[in-house]
């Protein structure tokens, strides 16, 4: 299977299997298009005809396809579906945990999946010690063999608990060497009560600080605002600017979310870019389609345009860098983690302030998803065995697309909101999705290029 | 090959050979969240 597309002036040929990547001139991309099902003399007359290539330069181009063929990175089979029943089969191990340590929040942004931290259960509460404690021994019991064992503090607002943060990264740190473990820590934030002290147990202890901006003051405005209405923009953004620089301008995203109110998202993302951050992400609003600032079909086209936009601008500037363009062609996962999907309800799961474990934090307030909890395990090992089960040979949609094995199914939540189904597809989101692929290994070529 | 430029990949047929370690990290643990791009997480065997 393969994907052919052109972008930026680009001709781009996807192997989809191999995951190889073949930038192609017109007649080279117009002979792949119709290899498979089209006679060499037909394809030869037609890139006569439009071409003007000789008999011998096409025989030229075909052996040159066919050494690719023979090389495994042109039209190459699927090879990987026996690994999926295997997968199926897999031992539950936990490498990843969501920590809700506050289920409340400061802010009251509009559009907030989790309902200001309530997580639609209607009250608010912070994680107490030793509920987040016994989070972390149940991570290191049941995480097998795994040495690298991510905890990301999230929220509502995570600030909001901090000394129990504090607390419990020093309680991990004391165990990992005995327990011959390493922590990542990650840490999710409005910003709204970052101060010195935070910031530098932050730049000690964290991996990765994730702070939530929308980009344009008058964007973020509208919809990120505190409990009394206020923007909070002015509020944020010094200590965003702070904290981004005190750690040399890495590991770290700014990462915002667009709307139908912004459907020129781009702007935002340049916004950040001109005052100086250098690791910027932005993501599609979940909303439920009645919401007003949900997205719609009609800004779909706008949307694309956007991502092409953005990539363009980025290869003029080369400052800054866009999380899903950060596309690792060379170094990027193998194809047990690009088939297995992002390990929601199996190795990653989300802690509620009272121990409850739910497949990931977008699943959190939905009793029929509860698996368990941190004092007893997982007791709902039925439902458990959806998420196991859930790998891209179980979306039907993805045999098609060409973009399964860099989004492995996509965001599993999502598709469960949309479709009802975990093993459905957010086509939305997956149009968004496959666009932004396009344009990371456009850039990928046009560095290539630039070597 | 003067019309086709091949763009160094890594070989994922190879990678079902000595792949499936499990230490990459987990893609909602960067900057996602609410959608799922596991093809810019780097593989720790290659770091």
């Amino acid at each position: 299977m393969i994907h052919r597309y052109k972008n930026n002036g680009y001709n781009i040929i996807i192997d989809v299997n191999s995951g190889s990547v073949h930038v192609v001139d017109e007649a080279a991309y117009d002979a792949i298009g119709m290899y498979e099902n089209t006679s060499k003399k037909d394809i030869e007359n037609t890139l006569a005809e439009k071409y003007g290539l000789t008999s011998e330069d096409s025989a030229e181009l075909f052996e040159d396809i066919e050494a690719l063929k023979e090389k495994g990175v042109l039209f190459s089979e699927d090879d990987y579906k026996d690994i999926a029943p295997a997968l199926k089969g897999r031992h539950t191990v936990i490498k990843a945990m969501c920590l809700l340590v506050a289920q409340d929040c400061n802010m009251a942004c509009k559009y907030c999946f989790a309902s200001e931290g309530e997580y639609n259960q209607g009250s608010r509460c912070l994680m107490s010690y030793e509920t987040g404690k016994r989070a972390i021994d149940f991570l290191v019991e049941n995480s097998g063999t795994r040495k690298n064992l991510e905890v990301d503090f999230f929220g509502g607002e995570p600030l909001m608990n901090w000394d129990v943060v504090k607390r419990l990264v020093k309680y991990a740190r004391s165990i990992e060497k005995e327990k011959d473990k390493n922590f990542r820590f990650t840490i999710t934030t409005n910003g709204l009560l970052l101060n010195d002290e935070i910031r530098d147990f932050i730049n000690k202890e964290m991996y990765n600080v994730v702070l939530s901006v929308d980009g344009r003051p008058e964007v973020n405005d509208r919809l990120r605002v505190t409990q009394n209405g206020k923007g909070t923009y002015d509020l944020i953004m010094p200590k965003f600017k702070d904290m981004a620089d005190s750690r040399g301008q890495k590991d770290y995203y700014l990462r915002g979310t667009y709307t139908h109110y912004n459907t020129d998202f781009s702007n935002d993302i340049l916004h950040l870019a001109d005052l100086g951050f250098k690791q910027l992400s932005i993501e599609p609003v979940v909303a439920p389609k009645e919401a007003d600032y949900a997205l719609t079909e009609e800004d779909l086209p706008i949307l694309l345009e956007q991502y092409e936009i953005l990539a363009k601008e980025m290869l003029k500037r080369n400052d800054f860098t866009f999380y899903h363009y950060m596309i690792d062609l060379t170094g990027g996962p193998c194809i047990y983690k690009r088939i297995s999907g992002c390990g929601v309800g199996t190795e990653y799961m989300a802690v509620t302030p009272e121990g409850d474990l739910y497949p990931c934090h977008q699943f959190v307030g939905d009793d029929e998803y509860k698996l368990g909890n941190v004092f007893e395990g997982i007791t709902n090992k039925e439902k458990q065995q959806d998420f196991l089960d859930c790998n891209i040979y179980a979306h039907k949609e993805c045999d098609e697309c060409f973009a399964r094995l860099y989004c492995s199914g996509g965001c599993v939540a999502n598709a469960y909101h949309y479709t009802g189904d975990v093993k459905g597809v957010y086509e939305y989101g997956c149009k968004l999705h496959r666009k932004r692929i396009e344009c990371a290994i456009m850039m990928k070529a046009v560095e290539n290029d630039r070597r | 090959m003067s019309r086709i430029t091949t763009i160094s990949t890594r070989d994922l047929a190879k990678s079902k050979l000595n792949g499936g370690c499990g230490e990459c990290q987990t893609s909602c643990q960067s900057a996602s969240k609410t959608s799922c791009s596991i093809a810019n997480q780097q593989c720790e065997k290659l770091k």
